[in-house]
Protein backbone atom coordinates (compact mmCIF):
# COMPACT_ATOMS: atom_id res chain seq x y z
CA UNK A 1 0.00 0.00 0.00
CA UNK A 2 1.49 3.49 -0.62
CA UNK A 3 1.83 6.34 1.52
CA UNK A 4 -0.85 9.05 1.03
CA UNK A 5 -1.60 12.45 1.89
CA UNK A 6 -3.04 12.56 5.15
CA UNK A 7 -5.57 15.16 3.76
CA UNK A 8 -6.55 12.59 0.80
CA UNK A 9 -6.22 9.63 2.96
CA UNK A 10 -9.02 11.13 5.40
CA UNK A 11 -11.72 12.05 2.62
CA UNK A 12 -10.98 8.87 1.26
CA UNK A 13 -11.92 7.61 5.14
CA UNK A 14 -15.09 10.20 5.25
CA UNK A 15 -16.43 8.68 1.93
CA UNK A 16 -16.08 4.68 2.42
CA UNK A 17 -17.54 5.92 5.89
CA UNK A 18 -20.53 8.10 4.29
CA UNK A 19 -21.16 4.70 1.90
CA UNK A 20 -21.14 3.01 4.68
CA UNK A 21 -23.41 5.14 6.96
CA UNK A 22 -26.22 5.10 3.52
CA UNK A 23 -25.62 1.19 3.20
CA UNK A 24 -27.07 0.29 6.77
CA UNK A 25 -29.49 2.92 6.55
CA UNK A 26 -31.36 1.06 3.19
CA UNK A 27 -30.94 -2.85 5.26
CA UNK A 28 -32.71 -1.16 8.37
CA UNK A 29 -35.04 0.37 6.29
CA UNK A 30 -35.76 -3.14 5.20
CA UNK A 31 -36.22 -4.83 8.60
CA UNK A 32 -38.36 -1.22 9.92
CA UNK A 33 -40.89 -0.63 6.81
CA UNK A 34 -44.55 -2.55 6.95
CA UNK A 35 -45.22 -3.43 3.64
CA UNK A 36 -43.60 -4.71 0.40
CA UNK A 37 -44.17 -1.26 -1.50
CA UNK A 38 -42.42 0.38 1.30
CA UNK A 39 -39.56 -1.89 1.53
CA UNK A 40 -38.83 -1.44 -2.28
CA UNK A 41 -37.76 2.09 -1.57
CA UNK A 42 -34.66 0.83 0.84
CA UNK A 43 -32.74 -0.60 -2.33
CA UNK A 44 -32.51 2.46 -4.66
CA UNK A 45 -31.33 4.94 -1.46
CA UNK A 46 -28.79 2.12 -0.67
CA UNK A 47 -28.01 1.80 -5.10
CA UNK A 48 -27.30 5.49 -5.10
CA UNK A 49 -25.37 7.26 -2.55
CA UNK A 50 -24.57 3.98 -0.19
CA UNK A 51 -22.90 3.07 -3.53
CA UNK A 52 -21.46 6.27 -4.91
CA UNK A 53 -19.52 6.94 -1.74
CA UNK A 54 -18.07 4.39 -1.89
CA UNK A 55 -16.93 4.33 -5.46
CA UNK A 56 -15.72 7.84 -4.93
CA UNK A 57 -13.53 6.79 -2.71
CA UNK A 58 -12.37 4.38 -5.01
CA UNK A 59 -11.77 6.66 -7.60
CA UNK A 60 -9.58 9.05 -5.02
CA UNK A 61 -7.80 6.63 -3.79
CA UNK A 62 -7.03 5.31 -7.32
CA UNK A 63 -6.23 8.77 -8.81
CA UNK A 64 -3.99 9.68 -5.60
CA UNK A 65 -2.26 6.80 -6.23
CA UNK A 66 -1.65 7.15 -9.90
CA UNK A 67 -3.42 5.17 -11.23
CA UNK A 68 -6.75 6.57 -13.43
CA UNK A 69 -9.52 4.79 -12.43
CA UNK A 70 -12.99 4.86 -14.81
CA UNK A 71 -14.56 1.40 -14.05
CA UNK A 72 -16.42 3.23 -11.27
CA UNK A 73 -18.68 5.91 -13.98
CA UNK A 74 -19.56 2.39 -15.93
CA UNK A 75 -20.54 0.97 -12.54
CA UNK A 76 -22.81 4.29 -11.88
CA UNK A 77 -23.68 3.67 -15.25
CA UNK A 78 -24.86 0.08 -15.23
CA UNK A 79 -26.82 0.95 -11.43
CA UNK A 80 -28.51 3.32 -13.20
CA UNK A 81 -29.89 1.50 -16.33
CA UNK A 82 -30.63 -1.97 -14.04
CA UNK A 83 -32.00 -1.09 -10.80
CA UNK A 84 -35.21 0.78 -12.12
CA UNK A 85 -35.88 -2.13 -14.56
CA UNK A 86 -35.90 -4.36 -11.92
CA UNK A 87 -37.74 -1.87 -9.77
CA UNK A 88 -40.46 -1.56 -12.04
CA UNK A 89 -40.77 -5.42 -12.84
CA UNK A 90 -41.17 -5.76 -8.72
CA UNK A 91 -43.74 -3.77 -8.57
CA UNK A 92 -45.52 -4.12 -10.68
CA UNK A 93 -45.77 -8.25 -9.66
CA UNK A 94 -46.90 -6.79 -6.74
CA UNK A 95 -49.98 -5.06 -7.86
CA UNK A 96 -50.69 -7.32 -9.95
CA UNK A 97 -50.62 -10.37 -6.40
CA UNK A 98 -52.17 -6.98 -4.87
CA UNK A 99 -49.94 -7.76 -2.04
CA UNK A 100 -50.88 -5.50 1.40
CA UNK A 101 -50.32 -1.89 0.70
CA UNK A 102 -50.80 0.94 3.76
CA UNK A 103 -51.20 3.37 1.07
CA UNK A 104 -54.17 1.26 -0.41
CA UNK A 105 -54.62 -0.17 -3.60
CA UNK A 106 -54.56 2.85 -6.58
CA UNK A 107 -57.96 3.01 -8.14
CA UNK A 108 -57.82 1.63 -11.63
CA UNK A 109 -61.18 0.93 -13.79
CA UNK B 1 -38.83 -9.10 -37.01
CA UNK B 2 -37.00 -6.50 -38.91
CA UNK B 3 -39.57 -6.27 -41.60
CA UNK B 4 -41.86 -2.85 -40.51
CA UNK B 5 -39.16 -1.50 -39.10
CA UNK B 6 -36.27 -2.11 -41.86
CA UNK B 7 -35.05 1.63 -42.31
CA UNK B 8 -33.47 1.82 -39.03
CA UNK B 9 -32.39 -1.97 -39.11
CA UNK B 10 -30.36 -1.48 -42.66
CA UNK B 11 -28.81 1.77 -42.01
CA UNK B 12 -25.16 1.28 -40.18
CA UNK B 13 -24.75 4.24 -37.34
CA UNK B 14 -28.80 5.05 -36.99
CA UNK B 15 -27.86 4.64 -33.62
CA UNK B 16 -25.24 7.40 -33.10
CA UNK B 17 -25.40 7.72 -29.03
CA UNK B 18 -25.82 4.15 -28.67
CA UNK B 19 -22.68 3.28 -30.80
CA UNK B 20 -20.98 6.18 -29.18
CA UNK B 21 -21.75 4.60 -25.03
CA UNK B 22 -20.85 1.17 -26.24
CA UNK B 23 -17.45 2.08 -27.96
CA UNK B 24 -16.84 4.16 -25.01
CA UNK B 25 -18.10 1.23 -22.50
CA UNK B 26 -15.35 -1.55 -23.91
CA UNK B 27 -12.29 1.16 -23.87
CA UNK B 28 -13.41 1.78 -20.34
CA UNK B 29 -13.49 -1.70 -19.57
CA UNK B 30 -10.37 -2.22 -20.89
CA UNK B 31 -8.76 0.66 -19.62
CA UNK B 32 -6.56 0.90 -23.07
CA UNK B 33 -6.79 2.53 -26.25
CA UNK B 34 -4.27 0.04 -28.24
CA UNK B 35 -5.19 -0.37 -31.54
CA UNK B 36 -6.48 -3.80 -30.70
CA UNK B 37 -8.67 -2.44 -28.44
CA UNK B 38 -9.96 0.74 -30.92
CA UNK B 39 -10.74 -2.03 -33.36
CA UNK B 40 -12.85 -3.98 -31.09
CA UNK B 41 -14.75 -0.94 -29.98
CA UNK B 42 -15.23 0.25 -33.64
CA UNK B 43 -17.03 -3.14 -34.23
CA UNK B 44 -18.76 -3.25 -31.18
CA UNK B 45 -20.27 0.13 -31.88
CA UNK B 46 -21.14 -0.72 -35.96
CA UNK B 47 -23.25 -4.44 -35.27
CA UNK B 48 -24.68 -4.13 -31.81
CA UNK B 49 -27.00 -1.27 -32.70
CA UNK B 50 -27.42 -3.12 -35.97
CA UNK B 51 -28.34 -6.30 -34.65
CA UNK B 52 -30.81 -4.64 -31.74
CA UNK B 53 -32.44 -1.93 -34.20
CA UNK B 54 -35.62 -4.18 -34.70
CA UNK B 55 -36.02 -3.96 -30.82
CA UNK B 56 -35.23 -0.48 -29.94
CA UNK B 57 -37.00 1.14 -32.84
CA UNK B 58 -35.62 4.70 -34.15
CA UNK B 59 -33.03 6.63 -32.11
CA UNK B 60 -32.52 10.05 -31.33
CA UNK B 61 -29.86 12.63 -31.60
CA UNK B 62 -28.65 14.54 -28.55
CA UNK B 63 -30.00 18.14 -29.44
CA UNK B 64 -29.39 19.80 -26.51
CA UNK B 65 -26.17 19.15 -24.38
CA UNK B 66 -27.08 22.30 -22.00
CA UNK B 67 -30.65 21.05 -20.36
CA UNK B 68 -29.06 17.24 -19.94
CA UNK B 69 -26.16 18.57 -18.33
CA UNK B 70 -28.39 20.83 -15.85
CA UNK B 71 -30.50 17.62 -15.90
CA UNK B 72 -27.68 15.82 -14.52
CA UNK B 73 -26.94 18.11 -11.93
CA UNK B 74 -30.87 18.61 -10.76
CA UNK B 75 -30.36 14.87 -10.33
CA UNK B 76 -26.90 14.28 -8.64
CA UNK B 77 -28.79 16.80 -6.11
CA UNK B 78 -31.68 15.98 -5.81
CA UNK B 79 -30.25 12.33 -5.07
CA UNK B 80 -28.10 13.94 -2.37
CA UNK B 81 -31.19 15.45 -0.59
CA UNK B 82 -33.61 12.81 -0.99
CA UNK B 83 -31.40 10.06 0.93
CA UNK B 84 -30.66 12.33 3.58
CA UNK B 85 -34.47 13.04 3.81
CA UNK B 86 -35.59 8.99 3.59
CA UNK B 87 -32.35 8.41 6.35
CA UNK B 88 -33.80 10.69 8.74
CA UNK B 89 -37.40 9.07 8.33
CA UNK B 90 -35.64 5.40 8.61
CA UNK B 91 -33.77 6.32 11.76
CA UNK B 92 -36.28 8.42 13.69
CA UNK B 93 -38.00 5.93 16.03
CA UNK B 94 -41.23 7.70 16.77
CA UNK B 95 -42.32 9.04 13.03
CA UNK B 96 -44.34 6.11 10.98
CA UNK B 97 -43.83 6.93 6.99
CA UNK B 98 -47.17 7.91 5.01
CA UNK B 99 -47.22 6.39 1.88
CA UNK B 100 -49.19 7.28 -1.22
CA UNK B 101 -49.96 6.39 -4.13
CA UNK B 102 -49.04 9.58 -7.17
CA UNK B 103 -50.05 9.46 -10.61
CA UNK B 104 -47.69 11.42 -12.53
CA UNK B 105 -49.41 12.55 -16.08
CA UNK B 106 -47.13 12.34 -19.36
CA UNK B 107 -46.52 15.32 -21.13
CA UNK B 108 -43.44 14.18 -22.87
CA UNK B 109 -43.99 11.84 -26.04
CA UNK B 110 -40.66 10.16 -27.03
CA UNK B 111 -40.60 6.92 -25.67
CA UNK B 112 -37.01 6.71 -24.63
CA UNK B 113 -37.71 10.46 -22.46
CA UNK B 114 -40.36 8.23 -20.94
CA UNK B 115 -38.04 5.87 -19.90
CA UNK B 116 -35.68 7.86 -18.29
CA UNK B 117 -37.95 10.48 -16.62
CA UNK B 118 -39.28 7.08 -14.94
CA UNK B 119 -36.01 5.68 -13.92
CA UNK B 120 -34.99 9.21 -12.57
CA UNK B 121 -37.94 9.09 -10.29
CA UNK B 122 -36.82 5.35 -9.38
CA UNK B 123 -33.44 6.49 -8.59
CA UNK B 124 -34.03 9.63 -6.32
CA UNK B 125 -34.98 7.89 -2.90
CA UNK B 126 -38.48 7.93 -1.38
CA UNK B 127 -40.44 7.35 -4.90
CA UNK B 128 -40.46 4.42 -6.99
CA UNK B 129 -41.91 4.01 -10.74
CA UNK B 130 -44.28 1.10 -10.42
CA UNK B 131 -46.50 1.64 -13.41
CA UNK B 132 -45.77 2.93 -17.15
CA UNK B 133 -49.33 2.99 -18.23
CA UNK B 134 -49.01 3.98 -21.95
CA UNK B 135 -53.18 4.06 -22.72
CA UNK B 136 -53.70 6.30 -19.82
CA UNK B 137 -49.95 8.26 -20.40
CA UNK B 138 -49.12 8.64 -16.86
CA UNK B 139 -46.44 6.83 -14.50
CA UNK B 140 -47.66 5.84 -11.25
CA UNK B 141 -45.60 6.16 -8.39
CA UNK B 142 -45.26 4.97 -5.14
CA UNK B 143 -44.17 7.76 -2.72
CA UNK B 144 -42.73 6.78 0.62
CA UNK B 145 -43.36 9.48 2.39
CA UNK B 146 -46.19 12.16 0.77
CA UNK B 147 -48.75 14.53 2.42
CA UNK B 148 -49.71 15.81 -0.96
CA UNK B 149 -49.95 13.75 -4.18
CA UNK B 150 -50.75 16.70 -6.83
CA UNK B 151 -47.97 18.93 -5.13
CA UNK B 152 -45.45 15.88 -5.76
CA UNK B 153 -46.27 14.53 -9.10
CA UNK B 154 -45.85 18.64 -10.05
CA UNK B 155 -42.41 18.41 -8.55
CA UNK B 156 -41.43 16.16 -10.59
CA UNK B 157 -42.46 17.19 -13.65
CA UNK B 158 -41.11 20.62 -13.28
CA UNK B 159 -37.70 19.42 -12.08
CA UNK B 160 -37.33 16.29 -14.79
CA UNK B 161 -39.97 16.08 -17.24
CA UNK B 162 -39.34 20.11 -18.11
CA UNK B 163 -35.81 19.26 -19.08
CA UNK B 164 -36.14 16.04 -20.67
CA UNK B 165 -38.91 17.17 -22.97
CA UNK B 166 -36.45 20.24 -24.23
CA UNK B 167 -33.69 17.25 -24.67
CA UNK B 168 -35.74 14.88 -26.92
CA UNK B 169 -38.39 17.41 -28.35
Amino acid sequence: MTELNPWIDGLVALLLLIGAFFLLVGALGMLRFRDFFQRLHAPTKASTLGVGGVLLASMLYSAATGRLAIHELLITLFIFITAPVSANLLAKAALHLKLPSKAGHPKRD
Amino acid sequence: MSDQRAPAARRWLAHPVMSALLAAGWLMLQQSVDAGNLIAAALLALVIPRMVAGFIGDGFRLRAAGPALRLTAIVLWDIVQSNITVAKLVLSPTRTPQPAWVPVPLDITHPNGIALFASIITMTPGTVSCVIDEARREILVHALDCSDPEAAARDMKARYEAPLREIFG
